[in-house]
C-alpha cells in the first residue's frame, strides 16, 4: 500500500487506523465491530447499477470533451463507491452540497446527467433546482461549500427540520481555511452536517502527504468532532459509515468527518496530464482495488446476480451513454441575453441598461454566417 | 438539414483555452473503419498528452496532418466517410455528399476540397470570428470617408484610456474627450495626452502613417546603398544596417532569444602550454607553421569534444529533435574589415596538428582579405572566439545559431598564481564557455570547460587522453 505506507513511518504523526471495510478488494464480505450493515440482494444490485451508470456517464463526459463538445470535464473514475455508497445514505429531507466531481452523487439524487454535461459545455450555469433533488449546485471554488453546508445545517436545526446536510469535498480542500472554519462552527454548534471528504490522494498534482501531517480523518479530533476513515472503494462501507453519520446528525448529536480513502484513477480534469507527476505503479496498485469489480465478484460469488443481470446493466449504461452523446451534440447555444435574466428576480434599471448596451455591442458585428 | 457524407473532426481545445496541439501518432489510416468514441490519434498540447476519440461512425477518408504536425485548434485533422457503403464520388454523377439544402452544384463539392497529405480534405474553414461592422458606435458622427475606417478612429462617446493615462489627463487638466487617440484600437496614449496638454511650439510633423511593419522574413532588397546620414546638428550619424552587420544582428537576436545561454568561466595557468608552444615553434617538423596558443586551445577543444561528444550538437526546434553531430566543423570568429565573420574548419576532428595549424592560418588570411567563401562560413558545429587578442580577460559569448557551445579565449597575462604552494608569476588565461542550456546541462558544459582547462594546464594530457 504505497500511499498508506507513506503515512506509517515509525514515530510519525501520520499513523492511521485501518479504514472501515466491509467488502474486500477480492469481493469477500467482512464484518466490522462498529459498522455493520444489512443489505438485501436487490439493494446490492442497485448499488452495482448506480456505480456502472456513474462510470459510464463519466466516460461520456471525458469522450465528449475530447471531441470538443465540452469545455472541461472532471472525471470521477475510481471514486464510484465513495460517491454512490454515501449518496445512498441520503434521505429525502437531507440536503447535499457537492463539489464538482460528484457526478455519482448527482445521479443518485435524480439529477439528469445531461444537466451536468450542459454546465461543462458552458450552456447553463447549473441547470437543476437544488430544492427538487436536495442537491445543491456544483461548487467550483475549493472547499467553500463546507461553510455553505454548515450554515445550511445550522438553519435546519433552528427550523427544527429532521434532515441533515452532507457536504462533499476533496483532500486538497482540507488545506483551505474555509474547511477548518466549517469544522469548527459545525462542532461548536452541533450542526447536523456530515463532512464527506473523498481523499483521492492527489490535489491535482499535490499528493496528500504534502497537504497534511496527520491522516485527514484525525483532523476532526482537534475540532471536537468524530472522524472516521473508510475504504472509499468499498461501497458497502461507505454506505454504512455515512448512514451512521447522517443518522447521528439527524438525531442532534452533531457533525462527523468521514474520510473516504480512495483514488482518482483519471486525470484531475481533462486539462490535466497525471503521467507528469505520478507513476504507473501507483495507478496499477489502485486498479486492483476497483470498486465495481469487487462488488461484481461478490454478486457473482453469492449468486445474488448472474451474467444476464450484468449484461443488462451494461446495456442500460450504453443506452444512457448514447442518449447523452446525441443530446449534448444537439444542445442549442443559449440566447446570449439570457444571462441578464438571472441577476434580479424583479429586474433592475442598471441591468436593463447593461442589457441594452450588450445588445448594441452584439449588433455591431456583421453577420458572416458564423454562430 | 441532411447529414453530410464526409465529416471533418476538428482539433478540439483539449485544455481550457489552448490554441494548438501536436499530433503525436495516428492510430488509424485511410480506409480504416471507425466508430463514435474510438480513439484515432494521440495529441499533445502545452498541458497534456491525450487521446482523441472520433465523433463519427464510418471509414477514414483522409488524414489532414502527419504525425508531428502542430495544428491550430479548430482545423480539421481527419475526415470520415460516414456512408462508406454508398456509391463513390464521381465527377459526372451526383455527388452523394452534396448538402441537399445548400443548393450547391454537385461539382462544387470536390472543387471545394484541396489536396492534402493523404487523400483529399476539405477546404479551409472560413474564420468563425465575426467581423465588426465598420461603425461600432451608432450615435457617433459619420466619418468623412464612409468607405473606410479613419486611420485614427474618431473619439468615441467614452474615450478609451488606461487608468494611469486617465490619471495623467486629470492631473494635467486635459479632457480625454478632446484627445485624438493614436494607440491601437483607438486607445489614448500617454503621448496623446501630453500633446494636448503642451502643444509643440512649432508645428510638429504629421505623425507617421500607421502602416503594417514590413515582415521580417522578407528584408527589403537593397537596390542602392542607403546613404549615411548625419543629423543637422552633427551629433548623431545614422548608418544603414546591411551586409555582415545585418547578418550578425539577425543571428545574434535569433540565438540570444531562442537558446537559453549559460556561460561558465575558469581561469587556468597556461605556462606549460606557452612553453610547449615555444618549443614546437622550434621543431623542424613544424617549420613555417604558425604555432600559437590559440592553436593549442583549438586542439584542446577538439579533444574535449571527443571526450564529451554530446556537446557537439544542435537543437532542431522545427522537428523537436536534438541533432548529434559526429563531425566537428570548428568555427573561428575573426574580426575583419567587413565585420565579424566566423569561417569554419571542416572536419577539424580529423586533422593533424600541422593540418589544423595550416587551416587556421589559411582561414585567418582569407578572412582578413575578405575572400572567405560563403560555404566556409556555414555548417559550423562549435565556435572559438579569441577575445584575448584585444587584451580582454573574458566575456559571455553568444552562440552561433544552430550550435550548442562557444568558447571565448581570454588574454594570456602574467599574474601572481599559487604554483606548487608558492605565489609565483605565471602565465594565466580565463576561458569562458557559453552553451545552449536546452540540450547541454550544467554537468556536460562544465566537463567540457574543465577538460579544455586541464589540457592547457598540463599539456601532457594531450598524450594521455588521446
Amino acid at each position: 500500500m504505497e500511499s498508506a505506507d507513506r503515512e506509517k513511518s515509525p514515530g510519525s504523526t501520520r499513523e492511521a487506523a485501518a479504514p472501515v471495510q466491509l467488502l474486500t478488494p477480492d469481493g469477500r464480505r467482512v464484518e466490522h465491530p462498529e459498522y455493520s450493515i444489512d443489505v438485501s440482494p436487490e439493494e446490492l444490485r442497485g448499488l452495482y447499477r448506480d456505480m456502472v451508470l456513474a462510470r459510464r456517464v463519466d466516460a461520456e463526459g471525458v469522450t465528449l470533451q475530447r471531441q470538443g463538445e465540452l469545455a472541461l470535464w472532471p472525471s470521477l473514475l475510481g471514486q464510484e463507491a465513495a460517491q454512490v455508497g454515501s449518496a445512498r445514505a441520503v434521505l429525502d429531507g437531507d440536503h447535499v452540497f457537492p463539489s464538482y466531481r460528484d457526478h455519482g452523487v448527482a445521479l443518485c439524487r435524480g439529477v439528469d446527467p445531461l444537466a451536468l454535461l450542459a454546465m461543462f459545455r458552458g450552456v447553463s450555469n447549473g441547470g437543476w433546482d437544488p430544492e427538487d433533488h436536495g442537491f445543491h449546485l456544483y461548487t467550483l471554488v475549493i472547499g467553500s461549500q463546507t461553510l455553505h453546508a454548515t450554515g445550511y445545517a445550522m438553519g435546519m436545526a433552528k427550523d427544527g427540520a429532521h434532515g441533515a446536510a452532507v457536504v462533499y469535498f476533496g483532500d486538497g480542500a482540507t488545506s483551505q481555511g474555509d474547511v477548518s472554519e466549517a469544522f469548527n462552527f459545525a462542532a461548536v454548534y452541533d450542526a447536523p452536517v456530515v463532512f464527506f471528504c473523498q481523499n483521492n490522494q492527489w490535489a491535482i498534482s499535490e499528493p496528500t502527504e504534502k497537504q497534511s501531517r496527520v491522516p485527514l480523518y484525525r483532523r476532526a479530533d482537534g475540532f471536537g468532532l468524530p472522524g472516521v476513515r473508510v475504504d472509499g472503494n468499498d461501497v458497502l462501507a461507505c454506505l454504512a459509515v455515512t448512514r451512521a453519520a447522517m443518522q447521528r446528525a439527524r438525531c442532534g448529536q452533531g457533525p462527523t468527518l468521514v474520510e473516504a480513502f480512495t483514488y482518482r484513477m483519471g486525470a484531475h480534469t481533462t486539462s490535466d496530464d497525471p503521467t507528469r507527476y505520478r507513476d504507473s505503479a501507483e495507478v496499477a496498485h489502485w486498479a486492483a482495488k476497483d470498486p465495481i469489480a469487487r462488488l461484481r465478484t461478490h454478486l457473482l460469488d453469492t449468486a445474488h446476480a448472474d451474467q444476464a443481470f450484468l449484461d443488462e446493466v451494461d446495456h442500460t449504461a450504453d443506452q444512457a451513454g448514447q442518449r447523452l452523446r446525441a443530446l449534448v451534440r444537439s444542445m442549442p447555444a443559449p440566447d446570449p441575453h439570457a444571462i441578464f435574466d438571472h441577476v434580479y428576480a424583479d429586474g433592475h434599471s442598471l441591468v436593463d441598461e447593461e442589457r441594452a448596451q450588450f445588445a448594441r455591442y452584439e449588433a455591431s458585428f456583421a453577420e458572416t454566417g458564423g454562430n | 438539414m441532411t447529414v453530410q457524407r464526409y465529416r471533418d473532426f476538428k482539433m478540439p481545445d483539449v485544455g481550457e483555452g489552448l490554441t494548438d496541439a501536436e499530433i503525436i501518432t495516428w492510430l488509424v489510416a485511410p480506409g480504416d473503419r471507425v466508430h463514435d468514441g474510438m480513439v484515432v490519434c494521440e495529441v499533445e498540447s502545452a498541458k497534456a498528452a491525450v487521446e482523441l476519440p472520433i465523433p463519427f461512425d464510418g471509414v477514414v477518408h483522409a488524414l489532414h496532418f502527419p504525425a508531428g504536425a502542430s495544428v491550430d485548434v479548430g482545423r480539421p485533422i481527419i475526415s470520415i466517410d460516414t456512408a462508406p457503403d454508398s456509391a463513390p464520388d464521381s465527377d459526372s454523377g451526383v455527388a452523394p455528399d452534396a448538402d441537399a439544402d445548400s443548393g450547391a452544384a454537385p461539382a462544387a463539392v470536390p472543387a471545394a476540397r484541396r489536396p492534402v497529405l493523404v487523400g483529399y480534405g476539405s477546404a479551409d474553414e472560413p474564420s468563425r470570428r465575426r467581423h465588426r461592422k465598420q461603425h461600432p458606435a451608432p450615435d457617433a458622427p459619420a466619418p468623412a470617408a464612409p468607405s473606410a475606417l479613419p486611420a485614427h478612429p474618431l473619439p468615441q462617446d467614452h474615450p478609451l484610456a488606461k487608468p494611469p493615462v486617465r490619471k495623467l489627463a486629470k492631473d494635467l487638466g486635459v479632457d480625454l474627450a478632446s484627445v485624438l487617440p493614436t494607440g491601437p484600437d483607438g486607445v489614448i496614449t500617454r503621448q496623446d495626452v501630453h500633446a494636448v496638454a503642451a502643444p509643440a511650439p512649432a508645428p510638429a510633423p504629421a505623425p507617421a502613417p500607421v502602416t503594417a511593419p514590413a515582415p521580417v522574413t522578407a528584408p527589403a532588397p537593397v537596390t542602392a546603398p542607403a546613404p549615411v546620414t548625419a543629423s543637422a546638428s552633427g551629433r548623431e550619424t545614422r548608418l544603414p544596417v546591411k551586409g555582415v552587420r545585418r547578418a550578425t544582428a539577425q543571428a545574434m537576436v535569433a540565438s540570444a532569444f531562442s537558446a537559453p545561454h549559460v556561460t561558465e568561466f575558469t581561469t587556468v595557468d597556461v605556462t606549460r602550454t606557452m612553453n610547449l608552444a615555444a618549443r614546437l615553434k622550434q621543431d623542424p617538423e613544424l617549420a613555417g607553421v604558425r604555432v600559437n596558443p590559440l592553436l593549442l586551445v583549438a586542439r584542446a577543444l577538439l579533444v574535449a569534444i571527443r571526450r564529451n561528444p554530446d556537446v557537439n550538437a544542435a537543437w532542431d526546434e522545427a522537428n523537436q529533435e536534438i541533432v548529434l553531430k559526429h563531425y566537428v566543423n570548428l568555427g573561428i570568429a575573426a574580426a575583419t574589415p567587413r565585420g565579424l565573420i566566423v569561417p569554419t574548419i571542416r572536419d577539424a576532428h580529423t586533422l593533424t596538428l600541422r593540418q589544423l595549424a595550416d587551416a587556421m592560418a589559411e582561414l585567418v588570411t582569407s578572412a582578413r582579405a575578405g575572400v572567405t567563401a560563403p560555404a566556409a562560413m556555414s555548417d559550423g558545429t562549435v565556435t572559438i572566439t579569441n577575445i584575448g587578442v584585444f587584451g580582454i580577460d573574458s566575456g559571455t559569448p553568444i552562440l552561433n545559431p544552430g550550435q550548442a557551445a562557444i568558447l571565448a579565449v581570454g588574454a594570456i597575462k602574467p599574474r601572481p598564481w599559487v604554483h606548487k604552494g608558492e605565489v609565483k608569476p605565471r602565465q594565466v588565461m580565463t576561458l569562458a564557455l557559453s552553451f545552449d542550456h536546452r540540450l547541454v546541462d550544467g554537468e556536460l558544459g562544465s566537463k567540457v570547460l574543465a577538460d579544455v582547462a586541464a589540457l592547457l594546464e598540463h599539456p601532457k594530457r594531450f598524450l594521455t587522453w588521446t
